[in-house]
């Protein structure tokens, strides 16, 4: 816009300094949309949770010796799978990690998951279908009093077996 | 009046001297009470009969729920093959909704222990309830319908140029608003196909892990996880989530939508009516004769609303025809088919309700109301891809159409004539043959993780790279090569428009009658296994 500006008096092509007056009225705006974007982003922490109803994601499965050598068990309000072998204790979530559908453990030990089809090996790792991920193996720990906890919230690596 | 100082002051005097047998003060009250009716309505409506234009006009202009509407109305605007009377359609829709919504909520209880009993009592113990309830569901299915096709009605009619490209964008919000409204609507029934549908949504919601995982960067920004933990305030769909939704759908997309549709009128008028041909105005055809009488009060004011070259003297008045009763009688119509289509609906069929919700049990298959079944195809190759970037693009894509083409063409013509007549027809057919290739494919030969046999195919390979990212990058193509080959940018958004259109309605019919349970493909439903 070069061209334009030769038509304007030289005095009003630059800026003239602002005056206290500009100063203090800008001031004010930006303080007032600053505050008022603040106090939005303020009113918008409130649906972000800091606790979840299923905090406390720690849940007693049993006694080891409820459960036989080579068995496997579900527990179908945790969608949690239980095994023991030679080894010892593993824990997978039948929780499809496609979109959470729930996945079903065939008589060949292999997931199959409804929703699209996923497909799991006996150890959780991805065959087919869209998982991005192969199913979780949930945390296992033994409480005090010697029974096997899963934590539902965290998972381990794959193959990490609890001995018991 | 105050009494200071406990002053006795002296009674009045009558404003007017009365005597006994004259018409006093009671005769005047006697009359006053009989003609109290007329007083009243013409304290309501201050004009007369809208026999004359002047008082046709003063019906419009001086009511605040018409003066929304131009006191007169092109006489384009009001044909049927301009409209198909699909945006009024759409907002009558959305008010049956209101009240009907308003309605439910007497007795709808949004808990999980109780939210499912409670629409048992409205299908099978609240008076009228049940009819209410499949007016209610619908009418939501209708109002997506209609606002797909409205949306299309504008793209095809060029309405979205200027100045009307920011009106487009407008309802580009008002579609993803439709769609939140039927999508936070679905759950609040807490039976099986609400919580399983919900639940995939949510977790596309999360899916965007299947890129940062990729990325290897989930541990330090897990927006995934942040956007499903906001939206279900817990990790599973429960109690909380319902909650959320129940606030989403009563009130937070209601008010914002109410909000947006009054923009969206406001912006109509502002624009200058609706988008017409310039031989609308030109046409050699003599239109019917108007005694033209100056109407509006304000005239200064309806020359300020219509954006156009010159101040509309003669010649606007020539194509027009005065608001009341004519554009009345238009959206009296369309809205009484409307109503009438939803109770004929409501009465002959009940809207569905599976089992109780069962965390620990999925449906099989578990589908998605019908206007996310496209999406749901596309979510079984990548639950990123289907479920969040490529919808992300085509309505960022569909938003910026107005921007991208801003060829001077004539609006308010169907597809721009014929030659974007042709181009439809072509892309059509193109994209029913790419879709239906791609379907084919996949279902007889399945796609990267059937082939590997040694080799691990990279997760980033196949979110990227999958049957649904292959047909967007082939109708960006297209589009691209109709631009240029056509040299007219119109046309290419004519291109993609209808590829995309063409795409939807084959996924969506795809979804909905072949895919079976465990999302296999069969031919019709009586082949599924029985359980
Ligand atoms: C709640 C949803 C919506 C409602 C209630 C609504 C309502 C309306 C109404 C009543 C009209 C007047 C003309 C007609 O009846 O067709 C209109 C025009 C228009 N609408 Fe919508 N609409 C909605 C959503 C949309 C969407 C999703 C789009 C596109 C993205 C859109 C774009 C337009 C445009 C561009 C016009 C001007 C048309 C012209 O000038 O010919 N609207 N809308
Ligand atoms: S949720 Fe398991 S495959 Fe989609």
């Amino acid at each position: 816009m070069a061209a334009d500006n030769n038509h304007i008096e030289t005095s009003q092509r630059f800026a003239p300094p602002a005056t206290r007056r500009d100063f203090l009225g800008l001031a004010a705006t930006w303080s007032a949309i600053v505050a008022f974007v603040m106090a939005m982003l303020g009113a918008l922490r409130l649906p972000m949770p800091s606790v979840f109803p299923e905090s406390n994601s720690r849940v007693k499965l049993g006694r080891p010796d409820r459960f036989a050598l080579g068995s496997a068990t579900y527990f179908s309000k945790l969608r949690l799978w239980l095994f023991r072998d030679e080894a010892g204790f593993k824990a997978i979530s039948s929780v499809c990690t496609h979109l959470g559908c729930v996945a079903e453990r065939g008589v060949d030990g292999q997931y199959l998951c409804p929703c699209h089809g996923s497909k799991f090996d006996e150890i959780g790792a991805v065959k087919g279908g869209p998982a991005p991920k192969g199913l979780v193996w949930v945390d296992l720990s033994l409480s005090p009093e010697g029974w096997i906890v899963a934590d539902t919230l965290s998972d381990v690596d794959p193959k990490t077996v609890l001995q018991a | 009046m105050s009494n200071v100082g406990g002053e006795h002051q002296t009674s009045h005097k009558p404003l007017r001297e009365r005597s006994i047998g004259d018409e006093g003060a009671l005769g005047e009250f006697g009359s006053n009470l009989i003609s109290t009716p007329v007083a009243l309505r013409d304290s309501i409506v201050r004009h007369g009969k809208p026999t004359s234009d002047r008082a046709k006009s003063q019906t419009i202009f001086s009511n605040f729920f018409l003066h929304i509407l131009p006191v007169r109305t092109h006489l384009h605007a009001i044909k049927a093959t301009t409209t198909l009377g699909l945006g009024v359609a759409t907002f009558v829709l959305f008010i049956i909704l209101c009240v009907t919504g308003v309605l439910l909520m007497v007795y709808y209880k949004p808990s999980v222990d109780q939210a499912y009993a409670s629409m048992l009592d409205i299908m099978h113990v609240v008076p009228t309830g049940r009819l209410i309830r499949n007016v209610h569901r619908w009418s939501a299915h209708a109002m997506v319908a209609c606002v797909m096709l409205h949306m299309a009605r504008a793209f095809y009619t060029a309405a979205y140029k200027r100045p009307r490209a920011f009106n487009w964008v407008i309802g580009m919000g008002l579609f993803v608003l439709t769609l939140g409204l039927s999508f936070t609507g679905y759950l609040l029934p807490w039976d099986q196909l609400a919580f399983w549908a919900v639940t995939i949504g949510a977790n596309i919601a999360q899916s965007p892990q299947e890129l940062t995982d990729a990325l290897g960067m989930t541990q330090y920004f897990d927006i995934g996880l942040w956007q499903k933990e906001v939206l279900l305030g817990a990790h599973q769909v429960g109690q909380e989530a319902l909650i959320r939704f129940y606030v989403l759908h009563i009130m937070v997309l209601p008010v914002v939508t109410a909000i947006l549709i009054g923009v969206h009128f406001w912006r109509i008028r502002k624009d200058g009516g609706l988008a017409r041909p310039s031989h609308a105005d030109a046409s050699s055809q003599e239109m019917p004769a108007l005694a033209s009488e100056p109407a509006p009060l304000k005239s200064y004011g309806l020359m300020a609303m219509m954006k156009d070259k010159t101040p509309a003297v003669n010649r606007e008045m020539r194509h027009t025809i005065t608001t009341w009763p004519n554009v009345m009688y238009v959206i009296g119509a369309a809205s009484m088919v409307t109503v009438l289509a939803m109770l004929l609906l409501g009465y002959f069929f009940d809207a569905p309700l599976t089992e109780m919700a069962n965390p620990n049990v999925p449906e099989n298959p578990a589908k998605a109301p019908w206007y996310f079944l496209g999406l749901q195809e596309l979510v079984s190759y990548s639950a990123f891809m289907g479920g969040v970037a490529i919808p992300a693009i085509v309505v960022l894509g569909l938003a910026l159409v107005p921007y991208l083409d801003r060829e001077k063409e004539d609006v308010g013509l169907w597809f721009s004539g014929a030659r974007g007549r042709r181009v439809t027809f072509v892309s059509g057919l193109f994209a029913a043959a790419t879709v239906i290739g791609m379907l084919w494919f996949t279902v007889s030969f399945g796609w990267l993780r059937n082939w590997e046999t040694t080799a691990h195919v990279p997760q980033i390979v196949i979110t990227l790279f999958n049957p649904g990212t292959v047909l967007v990058a082939l109708f960006a193509m297209w589009s691209v090569a109709t631009v240029r080959f056509m040299n007219s940018t119109r046309m290419g958004a004519i291109a993609l428009f209808t590829c995309f259109v063409v795409g939807f309605v084959i996924l969506t019919y795809f979804a909905t009658v072949h895919r079976g349970p465990n999302w296999d493909f069969y031919w019709s439903q009586s082949d599924w296994p029985v359980h």
